[in-house]
């Protein structure tokens, strides 16, 4: 397995960049990245689905040019360098959306351009692209955009399916109103369903992979009835 | 007047930026440990958000708008597709100028707001605020308006997040679910506070 991997362009390093942003650090629910657009753009998985696309390749992109250009970039003006070379591939996202996708550009509205201002992407520019060469920054790019679609996906499946009984407009559960029996939860259209389908995936990821729990700062003492024990 | 009065409700309570659209939750969710922290990232939103909306809109009226630059006797061209350029560079542009003044003319003022400053011009909630601005078409008192007011519901957001966590701390939470977990749940449930306000009539 190894032998045939090392062969290809998938090297260890571009193996671990590419696959360990899909839980073991994922920008979302360990890093606390990218959560603006994260949750708005859910209630549908169509648009979570091009949301997800845009925010990979931007962020594959823009750490790709920003490496090639590392080792020219002053430190002092390098936030503004990295902005520019993102806003102007956000420019050309929303460009295609709204030549080819314009219904989808509509229903996105701020959100793509609010791709400039998600920490994913300035975050993966500013810690890894800027040390790194373009192939394996490129490569994390599209990790740590997988990382994000995954979210994104599995929050959009439970806010579209519960909350209007279809997937992708096409009819899963059919509703009360239509003769069937599922009876739509409007909350989960709502904003604040988001808040609670992350903080359970949050719950459920740390469960999983305890390393990634955080300590609480003060801990109850149980003094009332001791231990047991020690009759 | 009775339509920047509501335009104002609007903006605090009902399109809440932090609560409803979701804007600026890095820094929502990463600054909301302690409420004086979380005040002064508020303010600090606040009179930026106040700055750059009207200035953008000022700048995307005279120069980016179709036809826009008629004034320089150039017709027929549409640069509308730079603002997402043009906002945020004016953003990075402004708050750098603001951090100069406030570091010249009022040091206390810079010592308390001066390590926001950077983490604002990332702050999806001011970009956001623009682009709003821009798709909704605002007029110049009308951004001014906005720009007060989303400042102020995004502050007071935090500021209630800080309140929350604060007491938070103490009480006993499941591993799994300690700190950003339980964090997300409590945005949630402020949330669904604020959705209260969205039956009002204005």
């Amino acid at each position: 397995m190894s032998a045939i991997l090392n062969d290809s362009i998938l090297n260890d390093e571009t193996k671990k960049v590419l696959t360990a942003p899909l839980v073991n650090d994922n920008p979302i629910t360990l890093q606390v990245l990218g959560i603006c657009s994260a949750l708005a753009v859910t209630s549908q998985m169509s648009t979570s689905l091009i949301m997800a696309l845009a925010l990979t390749l931007v962020t594959a992109f823009s750490s790709a040019a920003i490496s090639a250009i590392r080792n020219h970039i002053p430190s002092s003006i390098r936030i503004i360098v990295q902005m520019t070379i993102i806003a102007s591939l956000v420019i050309v996202v929303d460009q295609l959306l709204k030549a080819f996708a314009y219904d989808v550009s509509k229903q996105l509205s701020v959100f793509v351009g609010l791709i400039i201002t998600n920490c994913i992407v300035m975050g993966r520019a500013e810690g890894y692209a800027m040390k790194n060469p373009p192939l394996e920054s490129f490569m994390d790019g599209i990790g740590n955009g997988l990382g994000y679609s995954l979210i994104l996906v599995i929050v959009a499946f439970f806010r579209e399916t519960l909350g209007s009984g279809k997937l992708l407009g096409i009819e899963v559960f059919k509703l009360t109103k239509d003769g069937g029996w599922y009876d739509p939860n409007g909350l989960m259209l709502l904003p604040p369903s988001a808040f609670f389908i992350i903080g359970l995936i949050i719950w459920g990821v740390r469960q999983w992979k305890p390393a990634q729990a955080e300590k609480s700062e003060y801990k109850i003492m149980s003094i009332a009835h001791g231990e047991g024990g020690h009759h | 007047m009775e339509a920047y009065i509501s335009l104002f409700v609007k903006a605090v309570f009902i399109e809440n930026l932090a609560l409803s659209f979701f804007l600026g939750m890095c820094t929502f969710i990463a600054v909301s440990k302690k409420i004086s922290t979380a005040m002064g990232l508020g303010i600090a939103v606040m009179v930026v958000q106040a700055i750059t909306v009207p200035a953008n809109n000022v700048v995307y009226h005279a120069l980016l708008k179709e036809d826009a630059l008629s004034w320089l006797g150039i017709t027929g061209v549409d640069l509308s597709f730079l603002a997402l350029l043009s906002c945020i560079g004016m953003i990075a542009a402004l708050v750098q100028i603001l951090e100069m003044i406030l570091d010249k003319f009022f040091p206390a003022l810079y010592f308390a707001l001066g390590v926001f400053l950077p983490l604002i011009t990332v702050n999806c909630a001011i970009l956001g605020g623009s682009l709003f601005m821009i798709e909704r078409d605002y007029n110049f008192g009308e951004s001014v308006t906005y720009g007060v007011g989303s400042g102020l519901g995004w502050a007071l957001a935090i500021t209630v997040m800080a309140g929350v966590r604060e007491k938070l701390k103490y009480s006993d939470i499941p591993a799994g679910l300690q700190g950003l977990g339980i964090t997300f749940i409590t945005a949630g449930l402020m949330s669904l506070g604020f959705m209260a306000f969205s039956g009002i009539q204005l």
